[in-house]
């Protein structure tokens, strides 16, 4: 598990030096985890060292964002006096987003003779 | 008998990361609790549970949001390891990633633009404008992307930060219904979307219900991190 997190934040620490040192525009983790997914892809035993970690952090990826949302609650002033109209516009907009996104998937799947996997029930009412 | 020092036992909690910590913990597991009980459904989200609850906490202590952070920033900055570890859900899908290639490119664009289009143009006939508005476009991207676009636009950095946290707490709850109405089974494409529209949150809502979906919902939010930052800017100078 020592191990697992030593490559995790290796990782990290290599995508934000990157992404610092080339000015580019993603964050250094979503780089880290581009050299760790070549990582896996290159030596085939890394995969397996960092693979229960990995499981157990993402399992509860949502406590992760706890403190942020946290800040949200305790700043909701910062919404101002357009608070309700934004909300409004999170929820068309985020709404309208996924739409678009999930329409397009599908619909380019299946023009490229794809039938996907078909989730044959949904798991949970 | 002598009464507890209690004044001085919350003076000395209140200064320690201990008490905000395990606060933030335990709201946590309240909330995911609740979440099982309720059959996980999309309303009863744990992360939306924890910070009503915290909040409340915060509020009825009259403790600043810094000093709670200084105890929760240890679970905050697992964020950046865990973004690490979505490589490796990505690497067990690799095989089913690599064929809906097209799709997935597809799907980016469509979901990225819209996701700043829609923001831009609804909030403009809402009457927002300014800072206020140009904070919105990088709504759907990952908070520490949609901060440095928001910053380059002239945005407002904290509430854009607010805006980002709301959004994915909106898209993992009406996800599992919104796809439901639309009929849609593939959990490619319910991942991939939401990752796109939600970014983490939407991805742990995704790790909740199905691994196919969350190993796509990890790409798609990688992948609209990058392509925000190219669109944002170019977006908003359309519609300026």
């Amino acid at each position: 598990m020592i191990l697992a997190v030593a490559i995790l934040l290796s990782c990290q620490l290599l995508g934000e030096t990157l992404a610092r040192g080339l000015m580019l525009p993603v964050p250094g983790p979503v780089l880290g985890m581009a050299l760790l997914l070549a990582g896996c892809l290159l030596l085939p035993g890394l995969a397996a060292r960092v693979m229960p970690t990995a499981q157990g952090l993402l399992a509860h990826l949502s406590l992760l964002f706890v403190p942020a949302g946290v800040g949200v609650i305790s700043h909701l002033d910062v919404l101002g006096g357009s608070g309700p109209a934004l909300l409004l516009v999170l929820v068309a907009s985020t709404g309208l987003a996924l739409i678009a996104g999930v329409l397009t998937f599908v619909a380019v799947a299946r023009l490229t003779g794809d039938h996907g996997a078909q989730a044959p029930e949904e798991p949970r009412p | 008998m002598t009464a507890l020092p209690l004044p001085e036992i919350w003076s000395y909690l209140s200064r320690e990361p201990l008490l905000w910590l395990t606060a933030t913990l335990v709201a946590y597991l309240i909330g995911d609790h609740l979440s099982q009980r309720a059959g996980r459904n999309p309303l009863v989200n744990p992360v939306l549970v924890a910070m009503v609850l915290l909040g409340g906490l915060l509020w009825a202590t009259a403790t600043p949001y810094q000093t709670y952070f200084a105890g929760a920033q240890f679970v905050h900055f697992m964020l950046g390891p865990a973004t690490v570890a979505l490589a490796l859900p990505l690497y067990a899908n690799r095989a089913q990633i690599r064929r809906a290639l097209l799709p997935m490119l597809a799907a980016l664009l469509a979901g990225s633009v819209t996701a700043i289009v829609s923001a831009l143009w609804i909030a403009r006939s809402l009457g927002i404008e300014g800072p206020v508005w140009l904070s919105l476009a990088p709504k759907s991207t990952t908070a520490p992307v949609a901060i440095g676009i928001a910053e380059q636009l002239g945005g407002l950095p904290t509430l854009t930060a607010a805006l980002v946290i709301l959004t994915g707490i909106i898209g993992a709850v009406i996800v599992t219904p919104l796809m439901r109405l639309m009929r849609i089974r593939d959990w490619r494409a319910r991942g991939f979307a939401v990752g796109v529209a939600a970014h983490g949150i939407g991805t742990a809502r995704a790790f909740q219900v199905n691994d196919t979906a969350g190993a796509f919902a990890g790409i798609g939010m990688g992948l609209n991190a990058l392509l925000t930052a190219i669109l944002a800017p170019y977006v908003v100078s359309l519609m300026l």
